[in-house]
């Protein structure tokens, strides 16, 4: 940080600075494309006094406070453009049925006008039942940025794993190496994609569209560097676990009251 | 996206058993991806046999040397055109050699590859028709005479020290040559074998059983080869030279049959997670291709017929049936088994709680039609290459006694 960094810096801590910062930010905002991927997008946020070194950016969802009501899904599908189709989602909630005999149901509840498998159960052969929301886990050790040949995946600063549309080749060796099934081949553009985590609205303050939508909070976006963040505070109050950890991936998606059928 | 597809994908929504991460239902590398490994496998089997000759001294070999060589370098050519073919944007596939990942397997192909077309394969055929070149240049009229001395690189030196060379060269590049066959097609094992989200792949031994099935199916299609072009010119087979390879091809059989087996059952006794869903998918989805096809025969079958073959002392003629048909079955398991590793390893769910299906497509861009293409190319490659290059080396006489 230079010495004129620093100053700019001052002036927006204090409220007036603020009120002036607000007014930037708007005016920033018309210029930028929705693209999270856009190096546009990213670079005029930067020059606003957005550093992706000072944030490192995870999810916590909390299990137990998930109604799959789905708006999550239509609202990322929304926001992020992902076909209306049954076979793309950045973003999905699964229903999970386990009956006394020890079968697990499992059904995607994101998927419309689906023949539900698991809805006629009787209450009687039910031992629990929740709803588990699944999103890129945007690893700390991401397997698919590993194999990307073309380096089009990538991972940010603060923590997102991102996908370079402009130079992706489609192999796909991505969303073979994705333990999650996070990733599709996008049919218009022929390139891989996945959730951002609203990459796009995050460097501006906002949350991702998923979180914000949420009506019941099951999903807490924050930030890992900061210790006062929602996401840190979710952390301490809950014991949490994430998917498949055997992999090595070490995802940024932390679950709460996750049962171990979940994979 | 085409109201067709979006309806091919529904259809193969109504074919999914269990559950499956709704991103899955897509097999997103098709047939073009069983073909590539197939082709670079005949392309490191061929030269390996090729390389019998020159570095193990395997005298019975050399009526295959030249053959082999030219089928390396034809299916070394068309190889990358099924993976270009499958890219979802074939437009950008030189970023792939501008910007490769350095912690990308795949990123290293291109790197790969040109080592090997350009350091090895080009290089040491260059010098065995060297000679030939130079003297068929002198011997032809024009245009066919310039196209030769182009191709020698209008070297013209024919003299005893110059030849001496030549050989010298050659087994040089050999010896080079060993290792970076066992790299393409290792290689190419690695890709799959690294994949740790996907247990049908994540095994140690995926290169070693490529590099296996690829010796078995370049030593197969050589002999195949041999037996019909020699049938085709009315020229005798040099026998000696058959029951040698076929040898060769008995040997590494077993052992890529046996390395396959060793990974099949260390899977079964591990019994880890992924144990049940795989068990579904090979009795579900990969019974006719696996137990049938690439076990049965394609390495039983062959290997029986082998047996007897070699324990009864049989006639020539029935022999060589025997040997044309076992090069055809070997043909056949090797292709199944490219199928059984790269679609089979697709039809199950991550989530290890469902299977999904494959439906090919015939005329799209990665369907039927261009995997046939990719696979009768090299043969067109080869004929033009047997063409312009002799396969025996010019002023001797091939005789069948070796």
């Amino acid at each position: 940080m230079n010495k004129r960094e620093f100053l700019k810096g001052l002036i927006l801590f204090f409220p007036a600075g603020g009120i002036l910062r607000a007014i930037a930010e708007e005016a920033a905002a018309k210029e930028t494309t929705a693209k999270a991927t856009d190096k546009k997008a990213s670079g005029s946020a930067e020059s606003k006094g957005y550093d992706p070194a000072d944030h490192y950016y995870g999810m916590g969802i909390e299990i137990d406070k998930c109604i799959g009501c789905n708006r999550c899904v239509e609202a990322c599908k929304v926001e992020n453009n992902v076909p209306d189709l049954p076979f793309f989602f950045r973003t999905w909630v699964e229903r999970y049925v386990i009956k006394w005999d020890g079968e697990v149901l499992v059904e995607d509840i994101s998927i419309k006008d689906r023949k539900s498998k698991a809805s006629a159960q009787e209450d009687r052969d039910v031992v629990r039942s929740f709803f588990v929301p699944k999103l890129c886990n945007h690893c700390a050790n991401p397997p698919c940025v590993q194999v990307c040949p073309v380096g089009a995946t990538f991972s940010t600063k603060d923590g997102v794993v991102l996908v370079d549309s402009k130079r992706c080749v489609g192999c796909r060796y991505c969303i073979q190496a994705c333990p999650y099934g996070a990733r599709y081949l996008h049919p218009v553009t022929r390139t891989a994609d996945k959730c951002t985590f609203c990459y796009h609205r995050v460097v501006k303050g906002l949350l991702p569209a998923c979180a914000e939508v949420c009506p019941t909070r099951a999903r807490i976006f924050g930030d890992l560097k900061s210790k006062a963040s929602r996401l840190m505070r979710f952390t301490r109050m809950n014991k949490i676990h994430v998917l498949k950890p055997a992999l090595n991936s070490e995802p940024k998606v932390y679950y709460a009251q996750l049962d171990g059928e979940v994979r | 996206m085409s109201p067709d597809r979006v309806a091919a994908m529904y259809e193969l929504l109504e074919q999914v058993t269990g559950y499956i991460y709704p991103n899955e239902i897509e097999v997103h590398w098709g047939i073009l991806v069983v073909v590539y490994p197939y082709v670079t496998g005949v392309v490191a089997g061929a030269f390996i046999l090729a390389s019998l000759v020159k570095v193990f001294n395997i005298k019975e070999v050399q009526p295959t040397y030249r053959l082999a060589l030219l089928t390396a370098l034809a299916f070394l050519l068309v190889a990358p055109l099924p993976l270009l073919l499958h890219l979802g944007r074939p437009e950008r596939f030189y970023e792939i050699i501008l910007t490769p990942n350095p912690s990308s397997a795949m990123a290293m192909f291109g790197f790969v590859y040109a080592w090997y077309l350009m350091g090895i394969l080009l290089l040491e055929i260059w010098f065995e028709y060297r000679r030939d070149l130079v003297v068929m240049a002198r011997r032809e009229r024009p245009p066919l005479s310039w196209i030769y001395r182009a191709l020698s690189l209008y070297s013209t030196d024919l003299s005893e020290a110059a030849l001496a060379f030549d050989r010298k060269a050659i087994k040089v590049i050999t010896i080079i040559g060993i290792p970076s066959a066992f790299l393409l097609h290792g290689y190419v094992g690695f890709i799959f074998g690294s994949v740790k989200a996907n247990p049908w792949w994540a095994s140690v031994l995926m290169p070693i059983e490529f590099l296996m099935s690829a010796i078995v199916s370049g030593i197969a299609l050589v002999i195949f080869l041999y037996m019909v072009l020699w049938g085709l010119r009315r020229q005798p087979i040099d026998m000696a030279c058959l029951d040698k390879i076929t040898s060769y091809l008995f040997y590494a059989v077993i052992v890529d049959f046996a390395v396959e087996a060793l990974d099949f059952i260390h899977r079964l006794y591990q019994s880890e997670e992924s144990v049940k869903i795989l068990g579904k998918l090979i009795t579900h989805k990969l019974f006719m291709s696996l137990f049938v096809l690439q076990i049965l025969l394609g390495m039983i079958i062959p290997l029986g017929i082998l047996v007897l073959a070699k324990l009864r002392k049989l006639g020539d003629d029935l022999r060589k049936v025997i040997y044309f048909t076992a090069a055809i079955l070997i043909q056949v398991g090797i292709f199944s088994m490219r199928w059984n590793v790269v679609i089979g390893g697709q039809l199950f769910s991550k989530s290890f709680r469902g299977l999904m299906a494959y439906k090919m497509e015939v005329m799209g861009i990665e369907g039927l039609i261009t995997a046939l293409g990719a696979l009768v190319l090299p043969f067109i490659v080869l004929i033009v290459l047997i063409r312009l290059l002799p396969t025996t080396r010019l002023g001797e006489v091939e005789s069948p006694t070796a």
